[in-house]
């Protein structure tokens, strides 16, 4: 494996603090007991931008710190976050975010990328290892796993999509400006 | 002569990103143990010259050198950053930033640590450089217990463990208050002589950093050396002042007095100035000349404060009883040491926080229950840091957003955002988006998305941080105008020249508590205030005493005012 | 804000504190991967005894740790509410045997069965809990940082814990600044908004926080680089603690105790202590 440089160091550790401070921050929503997951666009963005390895670990870290400073880690929902960051960040790898191009393609790659990691994390990942570990009721686990799927990719996208427009707009090259 | 420890020859540098170079043709040498001070405009390329001796150019900037550069024998721009961090400390502006360990003892081992020295010789070092400047009784806490200056203090032990031969300072006063400043100033002084290291400061804040003396200035401008002298030499001339860099305020005093600056005089420090008979004479009848004074219209009561107390968590109390009037139209400053609670008092006004009690009265109106956003009407609050509060990409859209969200109709708000961004000099830039801008600019954008909601009441806390002399008078002549129009202006700050020059009156806060409310003059010539609040004594007092003038008060409100007719004049011209 | 819900360490000096960070580490991982495995009540009971008795030695009190525990509460009572809403003859499935206590409407019904499975269910989580709790408050996060990389995980990655640590107070400071600012514009994301302006009002919060954050990044790296972050492959800690007698007492008993525990569940060929047949 290549060795991480610095910076992906860096914001490995600042991708964390966000994704602990945002997963404790809960925004209801008008369905009673479900929150808006703020942290997992986040991660989404910080997977675009750094790279796979980059979100699986900002997912295992942040949520390992979210779960440890409440009542205990739920492993198997920890390494569905992180797994969320890897597969966000393999998907987007060949999204070019520093060149300020961010268009309808670009939207529905990143849409289309999220929704699927997802799927498979909350569809798949959590359930069956929550399967393994805890040997819960399959149907339990997929609903819940569903419910959670649904609402975080909508933020995902949601918020998501929002945060790279406005980043691309952000990466404009300074020669193309003029006052008028 | 020695071999100098570092050596500019023909010196050029490129950024990848940029179209043009951003320095030219660097001549420059510096001795083993000189002390010098790189001085120049924001964009003249002081940090780009510290990059360049540091190695983060061309590691973590790529970009094209031309010519040579040897640092303590390194061949700077060939060598890897690891090499010249055993020659080269750099403590950076950001006291933040460059804090990373978990807690003081932890950041000073830092690179210890990298460079897997042995833990119990890790400790003794630590110990010894904790001592050495001054905190070693700290080494267990955390860095948001912390003042400013300690901070400050810590981050100059992390670069000192490696016993290098070059210490570099990249501002490191801003975000100080003026004791902490000043303390800094004395401690780099205090480690130069200890360990006979080269140290190269850059800051525009001449007077501080005079405070204890450098053997050279370097002044660059758009990427050249402009002069590079002796403190004496470049105070004598007219060069500070002609490329937009303040002098210290007894030379312009002095300058206004008629009073000629040979270097024979010392003119680099207040205590050593040595002024002839004549001299003092002409000052004392500079002095004497009459100037307008403008008188303030005694106005209504806008702002009352009634016994405020408040604390972020249970036991700790953060703002004690305070109380204090301001009317319709003053100009007010908020000033007093790092932690104080200044802007603990700017959140309550706004209603960031709930006060435990006391209130906040408006045009005779409790605003006890108003929401942030209905206060927001009437009370504009400009944060310390921009970044904190623009949300949007593009200029225009973030001076519009609070229209918007308040459903105006589209062209009123543009009419109204257009109006802003030409009050703020923003409205040629209105399609850029704001991630262009210096952050000079990005003030004034937050100052505008503050306007276009048209409040009374306007606070600001610490607007001109990180300025240089250009484009701080730009922002408090404009603050200025806006008074003028009827605007009621609060500023924090720990800058006590804008506090001198554009206000009339300071509320002085200490360790929770309100300790004055007074003029600006008054406050700087009254000892025991000043060493409470943590600010620092104007040179014009010592000025004063120098010139045997009495009472000090008189003479700083004398200078003030005709500084300001100088000015207005210049203005009008 | 959520400040009270945020534990941080407490030094108060017991024996679990004087553990080196990496002993505890381990441990704690192995009871964690032991529960995981397990479903014998037996050994979650031992467990849970254990447990306790370290929750007790470590000197942190019932008071550090009500709110949390309130909330761990509920969590728990849901979760089991859910479990059987959904599948209310699951433990008969599991063990094979149906011993009917009420019947209540349609098919939910109570069995014996179905009681032992929640208290197992409930047992796996509970027995944990003393524990994190006990780790996150006795161990010095900086010598956690330490204690990561001595148990083989690259020291990037430990550092980047660290990292984590240092900068969450910062941030959430800044997320505060930032959401004050924007309710002093009218946005905001508390309030009785549709859920689609709800989230647009986030991205107001979040855009400023993740450039800053951006910029932050950039900062820190060239302050890490400057001071040889990086320059090889290893790298000492100062807040590292050296290995005692009694860290090599626990880890040892640990794993016996782990390794046993896993042996006994698995004696009869199965992970669950079945005593309906
Ligand atoms: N990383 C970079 N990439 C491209 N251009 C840069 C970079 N850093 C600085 N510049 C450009 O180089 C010029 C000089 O910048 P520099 O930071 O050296 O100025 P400075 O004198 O330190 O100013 P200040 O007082 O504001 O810190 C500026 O015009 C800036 O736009
Ligand atoms: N959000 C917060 N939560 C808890 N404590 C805080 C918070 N903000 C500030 N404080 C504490 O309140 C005290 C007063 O802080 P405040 O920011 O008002 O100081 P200040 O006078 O503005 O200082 P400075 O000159 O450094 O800006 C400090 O001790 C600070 O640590
Ligand atoms: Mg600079
Ligand atoms: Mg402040």
């Amino acid at each position: 494996m290549k060795k991480m440089s610095v910076k992906t160091v860096v914001a490995i550790g600042i991708g964390a603090a966000l994704f602990f401070v945002l997963g404790k921050i809960s925004i209801p929503t008008p369905v009673p007991n479900t929150y808006v997951s703020l942290q997992y666009a986040i991660q989404a963005v910080f997977a675009g931008l750094f790279g796979p390895i980059a979100g699986l670990v900002i997912g295992l870290i942040g949520h390992a710190l979210v779960d440890f400073t409440a009542y205990g880690p739920w492993w198997s929902w920890i390494i569905a976050s992180g797994v969320f960051g890897l597969l966000t960040g393999l998907f987007l790898g060949k999204l070019d975010l520093e060149s300020g191009e961010f268009g309808k393609k670009q939207i529905i790659l990143f849409n289309v990328s999220q929704l699927i990691a997802h799927v498979i994390c909350w569809g798949l990942v959590a359930p069956v290892l929550d399967i393994v570990i805890y040997n819960e009721p399959l149907e339990k686990l997929f609903a819940q796993g569903l419910t959670a799927g649904i609402v975080n990719a909508i933020t995902t996208g949601v918020v998501g999509t929002i945060l790279l427009v406005a980043y691309a707009k952000t990466r404009t090259k300074k020669g193309s400006l003029n006052k008028e | 002569m020695a071999q100098p420890i570092i050596e500019f020859k023909n010196f050029g540098f490129q950024y990848d990103a940029q179209a043009e170079p951003t320095l030219y043709n660097i001549d420059l040498a510096i001795q083993p143990g000189e002390r010098v001070l790189i001085a120049g405009p924001s964009g003249s390329g002081k940090s780009t010259i510290a990059s360049c001796i540091n190695g983060l150019i061309p590691f973590s900037y790529p970009g094209r050198c031309t010519g040579s550069l040897t640092v303590d024998g390194v061949d700077a721009p060939n060598a890897s950053i690891f090499e010249l961090s055993k020659h080269v400390g750099t403590v950076l502006q950001d006291p933040d930033g460059q804090f990373i360990g978990l807690t003081v003892g932890e950041d000073i081992a830092f690179a210890l640590e990298n460079q897997c020295v042995a833990q119990p010789e890790m400790k003794q070092t630590v110990e010894r450089v904790a001592r050495l400047v001054d905190v070693e009784n700290l080494l267990e806490q955390e860095p948001h217990a912390l003042s400013g200056g300690q901070k400050q203090r810590v981050s100059l032990a992390g670069v000192m463990v490696d016993d290098v031969k070059v210490l570099l300072f990249d501002e490191p006063l801003a975000n100080l208050d003026p004791a902490a400043g000043k303390q800094t100033i004395e401690l780099i002084d205090q480690v130069q002589q200890k360990t006979g290291a080269t140290v190269i400061i850059i800051e525009h804040r001449l007077e501080d950093v005079l405070w204890r003396s450098v053997d050279r200035i370097v002044l660059m401008g758009e990427g050249r050396i402009l002069a590079d002298t002796t403190p004496e030499a470049l105070l004598a001339g007219n060069q500070l002042a002609e490329n937009g860099i303040r002098e210290p305020l007894y030379i312009t005093a002095l300058k206004y007095a008629g009073v000629s600056l040979e270097a024979e005089k010392k003119p680099a420090h207040v205590d050593t100035l040595r002024l002839t008979e004549q001299d003092k004479a002409a000052v004392r009848t500079w002095y004497q000349q009459t100037v307008a004074r403008p008188q303030a219209p005694a106005a209504a009561p806008l702002l009352e404060v009634k016994d405020l107390c408040f604390g972020y968590s249970e036991g700790v109390t953060n703002l004690r009883d305070v109380s204090f009037t301001l009317n319709e139209g003053d100009m007010v400053s908020i000033v007093g040491r790092n932690g104080a609670g200044k802007s603990t008092l700017a959140k309550l006004i706004c209603g960031f926080e709930t006060p435990r009690s006391g209130s906040v009265w408006l045009n005779g109106r409790n605003l006890e229950g108003d929401t942030i956003k209905e206060r927001a009407a009437h009370i504009g609050y400009v944060m310390q840091n921009p970044n904190q509060m623009i949300s949007q990409s593009l200029i225009f859209d973030e001076v519009a957003l609070g229209l918007r969200t308040a459903k105006l109709p589209e062209d009123e708000v543009e009419r109204r955002v257009n109006e802003a961004l030409t009050i703020c000099g923003l409205y040629p830039f209105r399609k850029w988006p704001v991630s262009a801008l210096s952050f000079g600019q990005k003030k004034r954008v937050t100052i505008a998305s503050v306007l276009v909601m048209q409040p009374k009441v306007l606070i600001l806390d610490e607007p001109t941080a990180g300025q240089d002399f250009r484009h701080y008078t730009e922002i408090m002549e404009f603050l200025r105008s806006l008074n003028q129009k009827g605007y009621t202006v609060i500023m924090v700050t720990h800058d006590m020249h804008l506090m001198l020059e554009y206000t009339s009156r300071a509320l002085v806060f200490n360790q929770s508590r309100m300790i004055g409310d007074l003029t600006p003059a008054e406050l700087l010539c009254d000892s025991t205030l000043v060493e409470q609040a943590a600010l620092k004594e104007t040179s014009l007092f010592t000025l004063a005493q120098k010139c045997g003038i009495q009472p000090p008060e008189a003479f700083v409100q004398h200078f003030i005012d005709y500084d300001r007719e100088v000015r207005d004049k210049w203005q009008t011209v | 804000m959520a400040n009270s819900l945020i534990l941080s360490y407490l030094p108060r000096g017991s024996v679990v504190h004087k553990l080196t960070g990496t002993t505890k580490l381990i441990v704690f991982l192995l009871f964690s991967v032991a529960t995981m495995v397990t479903y014998d009540t037996r050994v979650l009971v031992v467990f849970l005894v254990m447990s306790l008795a370290i929750f007790k030695i470590s000197r942190v009190h019932y008071r550090d740790v009500k709110l949390i525990l309130w909330m761990a509460f509920v969590f728990l009572l849901l979760n089991n509410l859910f479990v059987y809403l959904f599948k209310p003859e699951y433990g008969v499935e599991i063990y094979q045997s149906r011993t009917l206590l009420v019947q209540l409407i349609g098919p939910y019904t109570i069995t014996a069965q179905q009681l032992f499975y929640h208290l197992n269910m409930t047992l796996k989580v509970v027995v944990v809990i003393p524990l994190a709790l006990v780790f996150i408050l006795c161990t010095d996060p900086s010598e956690f940082a330490a204690s990561l990389a001595s148990i083989g995980v690259s020291y990037r990655i430990g550092y980047a814990v660290a990292l984590a640590l240092r900068y969450i107070p910062d941030v959430q400071r800044d997320y505060h600044n930032i959401n004050q600012a924007q309710q002093a514009r009218g946005v905001d994301i508390s309030g009785k908004d549709k859920l689609m302006d709800r989230l647009k009002g986030s991205a107001n919060i979040l855009l400023p926080l993740i450039l800053g954050s951006l910029n932050r990044i950039e900062v820190i790296s060239n302050a890490m680089e400057l001071r040889g972050f990086g320059k090889n492959k290893r790298r000492t800690w100062y807040a590292k603690r050296p290995f005692a007698t009694r860290d090599r007492v626990v880890l040892i008993l640990g794993a016996v105790i782990a390794i046993g525990s896993l042996i006994f569940t698995f004696w009869d060929g199965s992970r669950y202590y079945n005593p309906f047949i």
